[in-house]
């Protein structure tokens, strides 16, 4: 191949949505690869795996992350009807939600304040800068919840969609462990604790386990969405 | 599935226009699944090319969140530069949420004793 058609095909790739999109489809089927060698254990995330390969191939060609979101921006968009879609688990664990409505509430208030507040005051503690700190607070919820009230709050939501995203991973990852050494076996308490703490991410994973898990933590991104957006600009307030 | 992907997609739409119109703090799609589940509710059942769509869809959730995953790549200088407190705040606070709220959860469905297991 000479030079000239291999910088034709260059300008191709770079400028094409088809790669960032294809990119980012290969790159997830590699991280469920990954997942599915290692004995399909929560500790090898395919989310983590797809965005570590993707990062690096950005680093490595020099290609900018708007770029490359040109593509991917078609996979980012069906988040949306996703989030919709939830309500059909939800639909069918109808009798066991309501059932388990008034546990639901205490547990909603107790998770959504413990998330918040002890994101703060670790990282305060361990001398997090004030912008990170207010970028932290609103980190257990969905992602556009969370750039919004990180925004009232006066934080940098784009830092926040990145904590958010972490603290996804970082649930999908350790929950179950987690879970099971506390010994907590009842599938709604397991689905809501993940949804509550780890939004989208964690009921990604839960949906993965038990389709009463993944409901009643579908219900909980929800909830603690509507929960943190009120609390937390309300407690700030307080302070 | 082209009827099921346009009922996710109008729930979404109109989720949007009223966060909109009545300046909700609540993202469209939040509110979508909220209005689906009522249209659901209402139907007293799920068309089985909705049960489909919505199984494939989020059969592959976490998918969808690797492009904004990547959005890491921007605020890569500053995760280095704190990257013992977020670190700590971000590994420690998802801990400790899942666990109080699952083990809260837990704690008071036992009181009520009704077990969330297969039924006996």
């Amino acid at each position: 191949m000479n030079e000239q058609l291999l910088h034709e095909v260059w300008v191709y790739l770079a400028a094409s949505p088809l790669a960032g999109l294809t990119a980012t489809l290969v790159a997830y089927q590699i991280g469920v690869w990954a997942f599915d060698r290692c004995g399909r254990t929560p500790l090898v995330n395919p989310v983590l795996v797809a965005v570590v390969l993707l990062i690096g191939v950005l680093k490595a060609t020099g290609i900018e992350y708007r770029t490359y979101f040109e593509g991917a921006q078609f996979v980012h968009f069906l988040l949306g009807p996703a989030t919709v879609a939830l309500a059909v688990p939800l639909y069918r664990q109808f009798h066991e939600v309501r059932r388990s409505a008034p546990a639901m509430l205490a547990a909603l208030v107790a998770g959504s304040l413990t998330a918040a507040g002890s994101a703060v005051a670790l990282g305060w503690l361990f001398g997090a800068s004030e912008r990170t700190l207010l970028s932290l607070a609103p980190k257990s919820v969905t992602t556009p919840i969370a750039m919004g009230v990180a925004e009232q709050l006066g934080g940098l939501p784009s830092l926040t969609a990145v904590f958010v995203i972490l603290t996804g991973i970082v649930g999908a990852t350790l929950g179950s462990s987690l879970l099971n050494l506390l010994r907590i076996t009842d599938w709604r308490a397991r689905g809501f604790g993940m949804g509550v703490a780890a939004h989208g991410i964690g009921t990604a994973r839960a949906l993965q386990v038990n389709e009463v898990a993944g409901a009643f933590s579908g219900l909980a991104m929800g909830l603690n969405g509507l929960a943190t957006a009120v609390l937390l600009p309300l407690l700030l307030t307080l302070f | 599935m082209l009827r099921a992907i346009t009922a996710l997609l109008v729930c979404q739409l109109v989720g949007e226009l009223t966060a909109l119109v009545l300046r909700l703090p609540v993202p469209g799609p939040v509110i979508g699944m909220f209005l689906l589940f009522l249209v659901l509710l209402a139907r007293r059942g799920v068309p089985r090319p909705l049960q489909d769509t919505a199984a494939g869809l989020l059969g592959n959730l976490s998918l969808l969140f690797v492009p904004a995953g990547v959005g890491v790549v921007a605020h890569l200088a500053r995760l280095s530069d704190e990257a013992l407190p977020i670190a700590v705040a971000l590994v420690g606070s998802t801990v400790l949420a899942i666990a109080v709220t699952a083990w809260i959860m837990a704690a008071l469905l036992r009181r009520t004793g009704r077990s969330g297991g297969p039924p006996s």
